[in-house]
């Protein structure tokens, strides 16, 4: 479903991605991890053209990214992407937060879109907050409001940005609770987190990044029994203190 | 102090035969707020644009909005009147040319179209100032979502960005009505150019520019009460700094 | 459009232009600077003393020169100041004042409320900290104000100040409502004698622009360097 290729970013005196390859097949759990500034929130932006690369190629569904044919709006309808920062917007309720990107972006009607969001809304247990404005809401609600907007869309495939990052401790659950939902009825999806109990319960496979390279590339059993690399090791004992 | 008070002025019939001095002045309220008020739109509308284009990434749209704010800003206005009034007529081919010396109320068209471009400028550089301020991920999520980037602007930037540079925004509408005095030098008879002639023809002088300073200071006391009932409305709730926060955690 | 753009016409008045015209904008400009930017600190000392009348008073004053254009104001004075001459002289009849101090007056009092809320600012902008700090030591209301915390502001400001300043400059082109000669007046007197309106207006305009523009860019130079000491 996705495939990036050799993907390199670079800046005039630094290097952000250094030849980026990895897969993600249609229904599997793919999560991305690796300490700060290892590069994951930019290749993770990258797959759907929020950041541009300027060697190697992505493909999300047979649709290539390098490919100036290729409709960029149309293709990022079809991802659904999840902020660290949940970025909803502060001036719309949240109901048309749902509605905005399916009338504008699909051509849904009024009533569909209201319908679809009302649905979603259900299914991440906010039904009650329709009418309410972002600003109104705690992190996890707005980030749970945040995961039924992306599913409005109807996409093919999920990307997450570190989204329990800005949580306080005591939301994490209630979001990672819908993300396991959703990884079990089949979603396709590329997790960007440091939430290892996440990445064991549902995630087929961890990518581990460190400075812009992957450096491991493997099942979940394998990479928390056996990490191959040093720096996962490392990284690995660190972050499972707690 | 030798000067006549005579406070009556007022009601007396100014030279024109039909309308007292009050009336006169009044009716150069109305210029005013209609010049102001016109060129507000032309500002906004320029202002909004180029304060867009100046938020895109394609460097040359970029200088192009920095060349626009930087000629407007940097010529005074009432020079730039004179550009529009004496200079623009000359330029243009004869006909056009002619035909814009002879339209009736050239002046208040000038005043607009020089007044809405040079405060276009100075709009321009607060709703560039406005977008930066949201936070980049806004424009990321709205991207994300499959809406072009005109979409973006449109639905989601601009809404936010308008609401937290309604302050300043404020301002610039204050200082439109009070820079619409300049255009009595090109012939347009808003209130200061009614008081100086009321001042000319009748040697009232310190009553006339009292009346015009409490009409300007009234029209500044209801635009300022106005804007802030337009904050309110339109404040986001929950949005740091404009409505007070509905607790619902 | 440009066939007959006569040329001739500005360099032969260039010398009237710029020593009588541009002399006259610029040393209003200077002088009005100085004296604004010395009874705009005051005012704004005013405002922030915390006693009532005298912050009522700066306040009032402030916001009523805030609110009425230029142009108002330019001829409130033009009539105004021959009175204040004659009842501070004690002289039988209004002093006849010239151009140039009528203009200086004007503009002094008139950008001092801008400048004002500039140094008002700036003031406010100084930790509390300093002031303890200078307080602590003995330091009177005065000496506070004068040694800690109005250098600070005013180098603070001074970006904002200058880029006033550079508004200011603009401003003083409306002098034109009195038939005074600066440098706007200057161009405006050529073109009307000699029918050359397109030229010099362009000119002036081109004048403005110039100065101003390079002016602005010195003070954007000046605000990074400013940034990277602190």
């Amino acid at each position: 479903m996705i495939t990036l290729s050799k993907v390199s970013k670079w800046y005039p005196n630094f290097q952000v991605l250094n030849q980026c390859s990895t897969e993600v097949a249609k229904g599997e759990v793919v999560v991305v991890c690796g300490p700060s500034g290892s590069g994951k929130s930019t290749l993770i932006k990258c797959v759907n053209g929020l950041e541009p690369f300027q060697e190697g190629t992505i493909t999300v569904a047979g649709i290539s990214l390098n490919d100036p044919k290729t409709d960029l709006p149309k293709l990022r309808a079809r991802i659904g992407m999840v902020f660290q920062h949940f970025e909803l917007f502060p001036h719309l309720t949240v109901m048309r937060n749902l509605e905005l990107a399916q009338i504008k972006v699909l051509g849904r009607s009024r009533d569909e879109a209201a319908a679809k969001g009302m649905r979603l809304l259900e299914r991440v247990g906010l039904s009650a907050h329709a009418r309410k404005y972002p600003g109104e809401l705690s992190g996890g609600q707005q980030q749970r409001v945040a995961i039924a907007r992306a599913l409005a869309m109807d996409p093919i495939a999920m990307l997450f940005d570190e989204p329990t990052s800005a949580l306080d401790p005591e939301m994490i659950n209630e979001v990672l609770d819908v993300m396991v939902a959703l990884a079990k009825d089949g979603m396709t999806m590329m997790v960007v987190t440091h939430e290892m109990g996440f990445a064991r319960r549902v995630a087929q496979r961890v990518v581990f990044m460190d400075r812009g390279q992957i450096v491991e590339d493997a099942p979940t059993a394998e990479f928390f029994g056996k990490p191959r690399s040093e720096r996962a090791q490392v990284f690995l004992s660190k972050i499972l203190q707690h | 102090m030798n000067y006549n008070w005579n406070w009556g002025i007022f009601f007396q019939t100014s030279p024109d035969g039909v309308h007292t001095y009050l009336e006169t002045l009044l009716m150069g309220t109305g210029w005013t707020l209609a010049t102001a008020l016109s060129a507000w739109c032309v500002a906004l509308a320029m202002g909004s644009l180029i304060g867009v284009i100046r938020t895109t990434p394609n460097p040359w749209l970029v200088r192009l909005g920095n060349a626009y704010v930087e000629l407007f800003r940097n010529i005074p206005l009432l020079v730039q009147m004179f550009l529009w009034y004496f200079v623009l007529p000359e330029l243009l081919p004869t006909a056009l040319g002619d035909w814009l010396k002879q339209l009736p109320d050239a002046s208040f068209y000038t005043a607009v179209v020089s007044l809405g471009f040079y405060t276009s400028a100075r709009v321009a550089e607060q709703v560039r100032a406005g977008i930066l301020s949201l936070a980049r991920g806004q424009g990321w999520a709205a991207l994300a979502l499959g809406l072009t980037p005109a979409q973006a602007y449109v639905y989601v930037l601009l809404p936010m960005a308008y609401r937290v540079i309604l302050p300043p925004l404020t301002s610039e509408f204050l200082n439109i009505i009070k820079n619409s005095a300049v255009a009595l030098t090109i012939g347009l008879m808003e209130l200061t150019a009614r008081a100086r002639a009321m001042q000319e023809f009748s040697f009232q002088v310190f009553e006339a520019f009292t009346a015009a300073t409490v009409i300007y200071i009234v029209i500044n006391i209801v635009v300022t009460f106005g804007m802030r009932w337009v904050e309110r409305r339109t404040a986001v709730p929950g949005f740091i700094g404009a409505a007070p926060a509905a607790a619902a955690h | 459009m440009f066939a007959d753009f006569d040329f001739d016409v500005i360099i032969r008045s260039l010398p009237y232009l710029f020593y009588d015209g541009m002399t006259f904008t610029l040393m209003l400009t200077a002088l009005a600077t100085c004296g604004g930017i010395i009874f705009g600190t005051l005012l704004a000392m005013m405002r922030l003393s915390g006693l009532a009348p005298l912050s009522l008073l700066a306040g009032g004053y402030v916001n009523l020169m805030r609110a009425v254009p230029l142009v108002l104001v330019i001829f409130w004075f033009y009539f105004l100041v021959p009175f204040i001459g004659q009842w501070v002289t004690g002289a039988s009849r209004p002093i006849q004042v010239g151009a140039f101090a009528s203009s200086l007056v004007t503009f002094t009092l008139f950008e001092a409320a801008y400048f004002a809320e500039i140094m008002r600012a700036g003031i406010q902008s100084i930790r509390r900290g300093q002031v303890q700090a200078a307080q602590a030591v003995g330091m009177t209301y005065l000496q506070t104000m004068g040694y800690i915390v109005l250098p600070q502001a005013f180098r603070n400001m001074l970006p904002v100040l200058l880029t006033q300043t550079i508004v200011l400059f603009q401003d003083t082109s409306l002098v034109y409502v009195l038939s005074i000669t600066d440098f706007l007046g200057a161009a405006s007197k050529v073109a009307q004698r000699d029918g050359r309106l397109v030229e010099m207006y362009l000119f002036a305009a081109l004048v403005y622009f110039v100065i101003s523009f390079v002016a602005s860019l010195l003070v954007r130079r000046l605000q990074r360097r400013v940034a990277i000491i602190h």
